[in-house]
């Protein structure tokens, strides 16, 4: 029953593109690796930019608060990360990993850097969390002293002011430039398709090295531009409404 | 340790010639990126100031696409779309003529598209904050519409362009790297190739990679320059320019 609703609703589909000028014949042969491509490519995103997060908080704060040292490293780490091509770091990890093989399957670690998807993912993660660092550094040190000053006032401990305090606001000022660094992540994911991930722009090329129809890049570039335009379109209403106080304050 | 500085030593035994040559096709792509790229962005830049709704939309549609797709996929589009589209005018014009479009003009032809894009939008942001009134001032003088822009607006709209500019090159910089999948020997291509042979994979990526960043360094010093320079005329609080 299911099947048949639908089969009859992907013939419809197909004969709709049809008649937009795109070929039914490819979409039907390539339009199910596209759908895993795009669930590829989120999941990228999703999983680097998530734990890129994660370490981009500590880097943030070492820049702030750390000492000479710990500040220093702090930003030679963001320094490199934003320094060089991802493609480059991408092949550092991949096939510089495959270099230590041995050593890796020593500590058992190989089963990790075995898989590209999991390489890729470790690279944009390293990648994302020098950027996202930045901009909370940005947000941090945008704030007036007072507001640690104020909170400790109150009683607070350095890590309660952090958490209840400062970070929220640094998170406020630094919303609209992570949501550029997730649409460059988006953008940049398609650099995973060098090292044999089949993402959205894995299987497109995959797709056109076996049809040679310029078509299928077409459709590659209006699925990327969808889903920036969807991401910057939910980040303003996401910033809208997390900073609607601010709004109303001028 | 010692092996591994005789692979980077110049000459038949040695990588070194062949990653600086790499080094120095990295730079000339973007250098000849970097003018028709700002020359785009400024374009789009007008157009999307224009008092024209059209060209306005367009100017729009044009960022949209070029700073939403992956630079990879722009790359491709223009390579194999190049290539497909001018067979095809030369199959009508000559029987089964193919023509094989330069690597190098399609990397400078996509990374200025990007760059364009990308670089309208600092251009725009300058534009508006050189204030109306110069405009009319230059108006009353009798300069024309295109003397105003280019005596007047130009040169105060490049002071305040410049910081959102050396960051466009500083990503631009990077970009190129990408052309290496089409078979450009730029440094990333050309340290690829010293991987296949010596399978000395994570120290030749990090030379690599310490060459992107002294380039970088090397822009971010003569940006700097630049800024100082830019700002010569102008007073700051606390005395210094």
């Amino acid at each position: 029953m299911m099947d048949a609703v639908f089969s009859t609703l992907g013939a419809g589909f197909l004969a709709l593109m049809g008649l937009l000028g795109l070929n039914a014949d490819l979409m039907s042969r390539y339009g199910e690796r596209f759908l895993g491509g795009i669930w590829v490519t989120l999941e990228l995103v999703g999983i680097s930019v998530f734990f890129g997060l994660l370490l981009a908080l500590p880097l943030a704060i070492a820049r702030v608060e750390g000492g000479r040292w710990t500040s220093r490293a702090a930003f030679a780490y963001s320094y490199f990360f934003r320094g060089t091509p991802l493609l480059a770091q991408t092949f550092l990890v991949y096939y510089g990993a495959g270099q230590f093989r041995e050593q890796l399957t020593d500590i058992g670690l190989w089963w990790f850097f075995r898989d590209a998807f999991n390489c890729a993912v470790l690279t944009f993660t390293l990648n994302t969390a020098a950027y996202q660092s930045e901009i909370l550094r940005g947000g941090i040190q945008s704030l007036p002293v007072g507001q640690s000053e104020g909170a400790k006032a109150l009683g607070l401990n350095s890590v309660q002011t952090y958490i209840k305090v400062i970070l929220p606001q640094a998170f406020a000022v630094g919303l609209r430039p992570l949501g550029n660094e997730l649409v460059l992540m988006v953008k940049a994911s398609s650099i995973a398709s060098v090292i044999t991930v089949y993402d959205l722009m894995g299987v497109t090329r995959l797709a056109f090295s076996r049809s040679y129809d310029m078509e299928v890049y077409l459709w590659a570039a209006v699925l990327y531009l969808v889903m920036v335009e969807t991401i910057r379109r939910v980040w303003d209403v996401l910033e809208r409404r997390l900073n609607r106080h601010l709004l109303l304050s001028h | 340790m010692l092996n591994l500085l005789e692979l980077l030593s110049f000459g038949p035994n040695g990588w070194g010639d062949e990653i600086a040559k790499g080094a120095l096709l990295t730079l000339e792509l973007a250098i000849a990126t970097l003018p028709v790229g700002f020359a785009i962005g400024l374009g789009v830049a007008l157009a999307k100031d224009s008092g024209s709704r059209l060209v306005r939309a367009a100017g729009n549609l044009f960022t949209t696409v070029f700073r939403g797709l992956p630079e990879l996929l722009t790359l491709f589009i223009v390579y194999y779309g190049g290539q497909i589209l001018f067979t095809r005018i030369a199959g009508y014009l000559v029987e089964g003529a193919t023509i094989e479009v330069n690597q190098f003009l399609a990397g400078v032809i996509a990374l200025s598209l990007v760059l364009g894009a990308f670089s309208s939008e600092v251009f725009l942001a300058a534009m508006r904050s050189v204030s109306r009134g110069q405009k009319e001032a230059a108006s009353a003088l009798g300069l024309s519409k295109w003397q105003a822009f280019r005596l007047v607006v130009l040169p105060q709209l490049w002071r305040v362009a410049l910081p959102g500019l050396s960051n466009n090159w500083m990503v631009l910089l990077k970009d190129t790297s990408l052309v290496s999948v089409i078979a450009i020997n730029d440094l990333m291509r050309q340290t690829s190739i010293a991987v296949g042979v010596t399978k000395q994979p994570f120290f030749f990526y990090l030379v690599a990679c310490t060459i992107y960043l002294l380039f970088s360094i090397l822009s971010s010093v003569g940006f700097s320059y630049a800024e100082a320079r830019a700002n010569r005329g102008l007073k700051r609080i606390g005395g210094k320019a």
